[in-house]
């Protein structure tokens, strides 16, 4: 059973005529970790934000399935209901709103949506004080508002945080490892391979194969000029490392 | 001959409509703001101060009526231990009131002051209002100096255990209120002062505050839900050396309000803050229509002044910014800050505003900062990607837009309340 299916995805931007996804194919099984690596301005950015809801796109061909929800036919936040989790790159600052409120507020606000009861705030402080010192996030970062003066580091591990809480079903990381030092991606890296489970499906869109050695992907995908050009298993991602993507896009073309 | 001035027709009709009260020390005053009201006239559209607000249902003898609003939600400060002095449609009431018995703080009524020969109010009453007429006249102010029909002169010697609480109820549809308050902070003492209610269908209000050297004064203020009633009140605010006024001001509702803070900073290291929150809806046939006019003036070295003030308007409603910083020849070290954002929820709502500076001293430091916007998209996307529905994400980034301004509120008990109230009128909102 395949948990995401994307059918011929074509996406432009909403005030411009640029095409920016032209037909992109992917299916991932429950439990399966797919990465997506392309050069700049290949779409995979606008991939993600096509899955998670985002304004100023427009679809214009293809379907988009998550366990049998039309995702593109839903306001964002009942595709995060439903259990999707998109991993910002740039996770965005909101001052006068602590951490710990907006947490609960996201993780409260899905469990309505899914008809289940609200978690207390005894039962809600404990689980996230566990999870947060996995990440080693401090009692301090949650009481900050949400991502002001975090550095980069501490942002990604707070996205992170919120993917623990929110125990989506499809986790998708976009760019998750920009800006991190080596150390920080690989408690980054730990918190998300904690979080496997063999149900729960990852896609990590990166520029770099270095995440991958700490990610360890079923399957890499190739992703240039808005389409899918070459899918395989790890070694894929070594031999962009290695080569660039000149030679695969030769190839292709 | 020449044809009258409408300026002085349009004074003198409303001044046949009012009665001077007689009697007591401060009846010299009085006769001196007529004089004054007199010679400015009162406002016009013209007048450079009041382009963006009309001053016109302020100044008829009858008063457009307001219904008192039934409030479920309790008034504000409820849950603080604090002395009550209450005013229902600008009548002190002493049977509601507590009893005005507070150590380090005593207390008269305008009313007997009027009635002594010899008081300490006589020193404040008019007196910083006049100061404050230069260079902008405030002709609502000299009107209220005039013709005040109540108020309290609240003297602090010393550091009272509990906030003093006015509290202004609105009984009447046709109330048309004039008070008047005189505070003086002696040197070392330390004082909270609270208002909230909406005080009449109309209401005039002028307080006038003199912090004397080391003397501390902070001030929160909210002027109830009603959606009819009008305000335009004025806040006369004299600093001594390193003496400290913050003040707060939150609105919600109201079909017209003008408040003016008029602040002189006269010894050295004086710190003066003053913020305002609104959020203003004039749907439905209401009318929403916010005012904030501010002038800061710097005389003496290295004083800090603030002014933070936010306005979330929706469905036509109007916010309007005035605020000044002048920093006089000498005022060294000067550090001025002064910042007006509105956070605009549709296209029909709008946001006026002419911020000021004025500097003659060469070695200080002001900014200022003016924005009007939307909703941020990313972060409104970035919340609801997180499962917060579309409703209450977009109140949550408007409490976030708000929090600076609730943010100088420095007790936090109270910050939290009034937060509370802006949740509440958000999520009443569809």
């Amino acid at each position: 059973m395949k948990l995401l299916k994307i059918k011929d995805l074509r996406v432009k931007l909403e005030d411009e005529d640029k095409q920016i996804l032209k037909g992109v194919d992917l299916e991932i099984g429950a439990g399966e970790v797919h990465a997506i690596m392309g050069p700049n301005g290949s779409g995979k950015s606008t991939l993600s934000y096509v899955l998670a809801g985002r304004g100023g796109y427009e679809v214009t061909g293809g379907t988009a399935h998550m366990d049998g929800l039309d995702l593109l036919d839903v306001a964002p936040e009942d595709r995060a209901a439903a259990g999707l989790f998109l991993a910002f790159q740039y996770p965005v600052e909101i001052p006068g709103v602590g951490n710990m409120t907006f947490l609960r507020t996201a993780v409260n606000a899905q469990r309505k949506a899914r008809r289940q009861d609200e978690m207390s705030a005894a039962e809600f402080l404990k689980v996230v004080r566990a999870r947060a010192k996995e990440l080693k996030i401090d009692a301090d970062m949650l009481k900050r508002p949400v991502n002001v003066g975090f550095s980069g580091g501490e942002k990604k591990r707070n996205e992170i945080l919120q993917m623990a809480m929110l125990e989506p079903k499809m986790c998708i990381l976009d760019e998750t490892d920009s800006g991190l030092d080596v150390d920080a991606m690989k408690l980054v890296s730990e918190g998300v391979n904690a979080l496997r489970n063999g149900k729960r499906s990852f896609l990590v869109i990166t520029h770099y194969q270095r995440l991958l050695d700490h990610i360890k992907p079923d399957v890499v995908h190739i992703m240039a000029d808005g389409r899918i050009i070459k899918s395989g298993g790890p070694e894929l991602a070594l031999n962009v490392e290695q080569n660039g993507y000149a030679d695969l896009l030769a190839e292709v073309a | 001959m020449s044809a009258p001035n409408p300026r002085t027709v349009a004074t003198e009709a409303l001044l046949d409509t009012l009665k001077m009260p007689e009697g007591g020390c401060i009846e010299v005053a009085r006769r001196a703001a007529l004089a004054r009201l007199r010679a400015m006239g009162l406002p016009q559209r013209r007048d450079e101060y009041w382009k963006f607000t009309k001053p016109d249902t302020l100044l008829t003898a009858e008063v457009p009526p307001a219904a008192p609003f039934d409030n479920e939600e309790g008034l504000l400060f409820d849950e603080f231990d604090r002395l009550k002095i209450v005013f229902v449609d600008g009548v002190f009431d002493p049977q509601a009131s507590d009893d005005l018995s507070l150590e380090g703080v005593s207390f008269d009524r305008l009313e007997d002051i009027c009635c002594t020969d010899i008081h300490w109010a006589k020193d404040i009453y008019g007196v910083l209002e006049t100061r404050g007429q230069t260079p902008v006249p405030r002709p609502f102010a000299a009107l209220n100096t005039a013709f005040a029909t109540d108020g309290i002169a609240i003297h602090v010697t010393g550091r009272p255990s509990k906030p003093i609480s006015l509290i202004y109820i609105h009984g009447s549809r046709a109330s048309d209120a004039i008070l008047h308050h005189v505070i003086r902070v002696e040197s070392g003492a330390e004082v909270t002062i609270l208002e909230n209610g909406p005080a009449a269908a109309r209401l005039n209000e002028c307080m006038e505050i003199d912090i004397a050297d080391g003397g501390t004064l902070h001030h929160v203020r909210a002027q109830g839900r009603d959606p009819e009633r009008r305000a335009v009140t004025a806040m006369f605010t004299r600093l001594g050396k390193q003496s400290v006024f913050k003040s707060f001001t939150v609105t919600v509702n109201g079909a017209l309000t003008r408040n003016e803070s008029v602040i002189e900073l006269i010894g050295d290291d004086g710190v003066a803050h003053v913020a305002g929150a609104c959020v203003g809806d004039a749907g439905g046939n209401r009318d929403f229509h916010h005012d904030d006019t501010v002038f800061v003036t710097h005389d003496a070295l290295n004083c800090e002044s603030r002014q933070v003030f936010k306005k979330v308007l929706r469905n036509g409603a109007t916010g309007v910014f005035q605020g000044k910083i002048l920093v006089k020849a000498g005022a060294q070290k000067t550090d001025g800050y002064q910042i007006s954002q509105a956070l605009l929820l549709d296209d029909d709502s709008q946001f006026l505003a002419k911020p000021e500076l004025e500097i003659y001293a060469d070695d200080v430091i002001c900014s200022h900062g003016s924005t009007t916007g939307a909703i941020d998209e990313t972060a409104l996307f970035y919340l609801r990607s997180r499962g917060v529905p579309q409703k209450e994400a977009t109140n949550l980034l408007t409490l976030s837009f708000l929090a600076e301004a609730v943010d100088e509120i420095e007790d936090k008990a109270l910050a939290e309340d009034i937060r509370s109230r802006l949740e509440n009128w958000l999520s009443r909102r569809g």
